[in-house]
């Protein structure tokens, strides 16, 4: 690709990141702050934010950090926490293939957000899928270690109220939960998905059920197979 | 307090946790083998039950014992509905009902 390409695919991928460059600017900017407040230097809020690059995972991180000794639990709390990136990751293998050397950091950087734009965005001919998905996942990070970096340097400086901005995350996963809910032929996967995931939350409790309604997810996705073909799901 | 070995070590199984979680289904399918139909089929039914998931997890904290814990989401997302269905468009949407939403927590609850 040239120079010219790679702008013009930066270009394309910019505007679709504008929702996270707020959210990401936000919530980065809260967890250099929190980091701040459990005492570490603003090192350890960069490079976890550099290294783990998952949000809730590296707030669980700082207080790991600040108990007991215990790298085996601390690692399998890992796995639960962010079980859901195996789902992502079935759901990109093919977007990925192809993708060249890339392909090792769109998997590294797909955190909740790269996953949601990189597999809903359709892309036109003229720019090439696998630098929009790179770019899209960079400028994720870098919003994110940007806004790591400035709170936990500068946290304690900022004065506006900026109580609630944080539903701006919340407001980007309804969004793009309505436009494919706008684009399908039949509702079956999106029902299921809020279904089993409001009554796991009843059942577990806001820590545990993300664990449980992916495996519901799982099993009634298995037992419609049968009744579903391709062109049934997305239009 | 941690030595700087055993901090070094925790954050460590937390980057390995976080590297296995997004790698192994790469590892498990590799790229030069046909996809199994079933994983392929897994691959595009779970995108719209996992965004639904990420909707119920961004709005776990939710409450409904008293009407400041539920009412500002209700009604950010209600608006977040009408904007997107007449113009659908994203950024539109999402900053529309994210200013409504601090109104709401900042201004009247």
């Amino acid at each position: 690709m040239s120079l010219h390409d790679h702008l013009s695919t930066l270009k394309y991928a910019f505007p679709k990141t504008l929702p996270i460059l707020a959210g990401f600017a936000f919530l980065g900017i809260a967890y250099g702050v929190y980091m701040h407040s459990l005492g570490f230097q603003p090192i350890y809020a960069i490079l976890m934010s550099v290294l783990i690059f998952a949000g809730s995972m590296e707030f669980v991180a700082g207080s790991l950090l600040l108990g007991a000794f215990n790298p085996l639990s601390a690692f399998l709390l890992t796995l639960m926490i962010n079980a859901r990136h195996l789902f992502y990751g079935i759901s990109m293998l093919d977007k990925f293939k192809g993708t060249g050397k890339k392909k090792v950091y769109l998997i590294y950087g797909m955190c909740d957000e790269s996953f949601v734009i990189n597999n809903t965005s359709r892309i036109p001919s003229d720019i090439n899928n696998g630098w929009f998905m790179f770019y899209v996942t960079l400028l994720n990070q870098i919003y994110w270690v940007g806004g790591t970096t400035i709170g936990s340097l500068f946290g304690s400086m900022i004065t506006f109220n900026t109580e609630g901005l944080e539903f701006v995350m919340t407001a980007l996963f309804v969004v793009i939960f309505l436009d494919q809910w706008l684009k399908e032929r039949n509702h079956i996967s999106s029902v299921i998905g809020i279904a089993a995931s409001i009554l796991c939350l009843i059942l577990f409790g806001t820590e545990h059920f993300i664990i449980p309604a992916m495996l519901i997810i799982l099993i009634f996705l298995t037992l419609i197979k049968k009744f579903i073909t391709k062109h049934e799901v997305i239009s | 307090m941690m030595t700087i070995t055993q901090q070094i070590i925790i954050i460590a199984s937390v980057v390995i946790g976080t590297l296995l979680t997004r790698f192994l289904p790469f590892m498990i399918f590799k790229a030069d083998k046909p996809t199994p139909k079933y994983i392929k089929y897994l691959g595009y039914v779970l995108p719209p039950a996992v965004f639904g998931l990420l909707v119920v997890y961004s709005l776990k904290d939710v409450t409904l014992t008293s009407l400041e814990g539920f009412l500002p989401e209700l009604l950010a997302i209600g608006l977040i509905i009408v904007l997107h269905y007449w113009r659908r468009s994203m950024l539109l949407s999402i900053a529309g009902g994210t200013v409504f939403y601090m109104f709401l927590v900042q201004g009247v609850f």
